[in-house]
C-alpha cells in the first residue's frame, strides 16, 4: 500500500532548508566537540601504542616469556649476566597490595557504611569533604610520611632493623587508598532504593539488619567494585611505594622484608637506563604488564557497577 | 502501656554498640591525616618564613628557599589545566548533550574510567613516548604539562559531566520550543547555569595536579636548576620533585627543610582544595532551582 505525504507548504520548505543547513560556524563548533568526546578513547589508544612502540624492540629481540615472567632476577644493567625477570617485582607489587587491601577494604567498606546510612546529614558532609582532603594528599608527601614517621615508628615497635618495608608501604597504601573505597562504596550504597530501606523497616528490621541483611546483598557489586577500584589504586601507585618499600628486589619471607614494586622500578631506573637501549625498552615492557593489569581491573569494576543498575 | 520485650531491649543495646563502634572507626580514620598535619606543622614550622618562600635553594639544596620548585609548580599546573580544560569541557558536552545511549558511549565512558585508572607512572611513559620523543618537545615544561593534562581529563570530564547533567532537561527544552538551535542552546542556556560547576572542578583538577610527581618525573621537572624557566621549552623544578629529592636523594639536608617543603605542598593543595569546596558550598546556595 503507498502513503500518500501531504505537500508540504512553501513555509515550511523553507523551514526545512533552514533547518539543514546550519551555519559553518555552528558545524565547525559541532565537529569539535564531538572530537573533544572521542578525545578520551584516542588518548587510551595512544598511550598503548606510544608504550608498545617504545617497548617493540624489547618483546621482538629480547624477550622471553618464560624467563620474564617466571624468573626473579632482575638485572638488566649488569654487563655480561643480563636478565629481564620481574617476578620478584610482580610478588613485592601483590604483596603491599594484597597487605594493603587487607587493612584497607574492611575499613573503608565499614565507613561508607557509617557515613551512608548511620551518620546525621550534617555529619555526613563534614566527612566527605574530610575524605576530599585524605585524597588529596600528594603521593610523595606519603612517601614522606613512610620515611619519616612510619619508618621509626616499626623500627620501634616490632624491634627489626629496619621499617622500610612491605608493612610500611601496606600501611602508607591502605592510608592512600581508602578514601576511594570510601566514595565508591557510599555511591553504592546511596544507589540502592530507598524503598528497599522501607519496607525492611516497615518489617521491624532495625538499622543495622537493615544495613547487614539488605544493603549489603543489594549493593553487594557496588562495594565489590570499590574494593577493586581500591586494588587498583594500590597496584599503580609509584612513589609512595618508591619511598616506603625499602627498595631491594627479592621475593620477600615475612613482611618485614624490604621489597620491590612493578611502578617504583619504572620511576627508579629510567632516569638511569641509556634511552633506546634494552634496559630502557624493558621498563616499558613492564609499564605494558601494568596498563594491561590497570585495563583488566577497571573494565572488571565497571562491568560490576553497571551490572547492579541493570 | 507497651513493653519491650527482653529480647528487643537486647537487639537495641547491641545496635547501639554497633553503631558506636562504626562511628569510632570512621573517626580513626581521619586520625592519621589529622597526626600527619600536626607533624608536619611542628617540625617544619621553625623553618618556615618569607625567606624560605622566596630564596633559591643554595648549597646543594641544603639550604636556602625553595622558590623555584614553587615558580615551576605554577607553570606545570596552569598549563596543563589550560590544555585540558577545553578538551574537557568539549568532552563532557558531546557525553552530556549529543551522545545517546549505545555501544558508542559505553566504549567512551569505559576510556574515561580506564584513562582515570592508569597508574601514573604510565603516564609518565607515555609522555616520554609521545611528548617528549615523538613530538619532540624534550623534556620541557610543555611536555609535563601536557602529561598533566591527560592525567587530569577524566577529572574535569567527570566533574563538568555532572554539573551539565544538573542543569534541569526543562531548561533545554524551553530553548529548544523557542527555537534555539542545539549550540545556542549549549552557549546560552547550559554552559552559564553549570559554569559554577565547571569552575568547581577544574580548581580540584589544579590541586589534584599539584601534588603529582611520578608522571613529570622523566617529562620536563629536572632535581635542580641554577635558573628559573625563560619558556615552557624549559626545564623546571617542582616542589613535589623538590620534596622527593632533598628526602631521599640528597645527604646532609638539615631535618626541617623537607618537613617545611611537605607542609608548604600540603598547604597549597589543601587550600586549593577548600577553595572549590567553598566554592561548590557557596554556588549551592545561589542556584535558584
Amino acid at each position: 500500500m503507498e502513503t500518500k505525504v501531504a505537500e508540504a507548504s512553501p513555509l515550511t520548505m523553507e523551514w526545512r532548508k533552514k533547518k539543514s543547513t546550519k551555519p559553518v560556524s555552528e558545524k565547525i563548533l559541532e565537529g569539535l566537540i564531538k572530537a573533544g568526546g572521542y578525545s578520551s578513547i584516542i588518548l587510551i589508544s595512544a598511550i598503548l601504542f606510544f608504550i608498545c612502540k617504545e617497548a617493540f624492540p624489547f618483546l621482538l629481540n629480547a624477550f622471553d616469556f618464560k624467563n620474564f615472567f617466571f624468573s626473579t632476577n632482575w638485572n638488566p644493567a649488569s654487563v655480561n649476566n643480563v636478565s629481564y625477570g620481574i617476578l620478584a617485582l610482580i610478588v613485592g607489587t601483590l604483596c603491599v597490595t594484597f597487605i594493603s587491601m587487607l587493612i584497607a577494604v574492611p575499613l573503608g567498606l565499614a565507613t561508607a557504611f557509617y557515613i551512608s546510612e548511620f551518620c546525621s546529614p550534617r555529619l555526613r558532609e563534614t566527612y566527605k569533604i574530610l575524605i576530599e582532603f585524605l585524597a588529596a594528599i600528594p603521593s610523595v608527601v606519603w612517601g614522606f610520611v613512610a620515611i619519616m614517621m612510619i619508618n621509626p615508628l616499626i623500627i620501634k615497635t616490632f624491634n627489626v632493623p629496619i621499617g622500610l618495608n612491605i608493612l610500611n608501604a601496606s600501611i602508607i597504601l591502605a592510608l592512600m587508598s581508602l578514601p576511594l573505597i570510601v566514595s565508591v562504596g557510599e555511591d553504592a550504597l546511596r544507589a540502592v532504593p530507598d524503598t528497599y530501606r522501607e519496607a525492611a523497616e516497615a518489617m521491624g528490621a532495625t538499622r543495622w539488619e537493615v544495613a547487614t541483611r539488605v544493603l549489603l546483598p543489594a549493593a553487594k557489586n557496588g562495594l565489590l567494585a570499590a574494593a577493586l577500584l581500591g586494588v587498583g589504586r594500590a597496584l599503580g601507585e609509584t612513589m609512595a611505594v618508591l619511598m616506603a618499600t625499602g627498595h631491594s628486589i627479592q621475593i620477600p619471607k615475612s613482611v618485614f622484608d624490604p621489597a620491590r614494586t612493578l611502578t617504583a622500578t619504572i620511576a627508579a631506573e629510567l632516569g638511569e637506563s641509556p634511552k633506546g637501549g634494552e634496559h630502557y625498552q624493558s621498563l616499558f615492557a613492564i609499564g605494558l604488564v601494568l596498563f594491561i593489569i590497570s585495563l583488566i581491573v577497571n573494565v572488571t569494576a565497571d562491568h560490576l557497577i553497571r551490572g547492579r543498575k541493570k | 502501656m507497651f513493653k519491650p520485650s527482653n529480647h528487643l531491649l537486647k537487639k537495641e543495646i547491641r545496635e547501639n554498640n554497633l553503631r558506636g563502634a562504626l562511628s569510632l572507626m570512621t573517626f580513626f580514620l581521619f586520625l592519621p591525616a589529622l597526626i600527619i598535619m600536626f607533624w608536619l606543622f611542628i617540625k617544619g614550622f621553625p623553618v618556615l618564613s618569607i625567606d624560605f618562600l622566596i630564596q633559591d635553594p643554595i648549597r646543594g639544596m641544603t639550604a636556602g628557599g625553595i622558590f623555584p620548585t614553587i615558580v615551576g609548580t605554577f607553570w606545570l599546573v596552569i598549563i596543563s589545566v589550560i590544555v585540558s580544560c577545553p578538551l574537557g569541557v568539549l568532552a563532557a558536552l558531546y557525553l552530556s548533550e549529543y551522545a545517546k545511549d549505545g555501544k558508542r558511549t559505553r566504549i567512551i565512558r569505559l576510556a574515561i574510567l580506564n584513562l582515570a585508572g592508569v597508574p601514573s607512572i604510565v603516564h609518565a611513559l607515555f609522555g616520554l613516548g609521545a611528548f617528549v620523543l615523538f613530538l619532540h618537545m624534550g623534556t620541557s615544561i610543555l611536555a609535563a604539562s601536557f602529561t598533566l593534562a591527560v592525567m587530569n581529563l577524566p577529572v574535569i570530564i567527570t566533574s563538568t559531566l555532572e554539573s551539565l547533567k544538573a542543569v534541569p532537561h526543562s531548561f533545554r527544552e524551553a530553548s529548544w520550543n523557542v527555537g534555539a538551535s542545539k549550540l545556542q542552546t549549549i552557549r546560552h542556556i547550559v554552559l552559564p547555569n553549570s559554569f559554577p560547576g565547571i569552575l568547581t572542578g577544574l580548581v580540584f583538577a589544579v590541586g589534584r595536579s599539584a601534588g603529582e610527581t611520578a608522571a613529570i618525573l622523566f617529562t620536563g621537572v629536572a632535581f635542580y636548576l641554577p635558573f628559573l624557566p625563560q619558556s615552557v621549552f624549559d626545564q623546571c623544578m617542582s616542589l613535589s620533585m623538590h620534596l622527593f629529592t632533598i628526602s631521599t636523594q640528597v645527604v646532609g639536608v638539615p631535618e626541617a627543610y623537607p618537613y617545611a617543603t611537605a607542609l608548604v605542598l600540603i598547604l597549597l593543595i589543601l587550600s586549593i582544595n577548600s577553595i572549590s569546596v567553598l566554592m561548590r558550598s557557596y554556588f549551592r546556595t545561589r542556584r535558584k532551582w
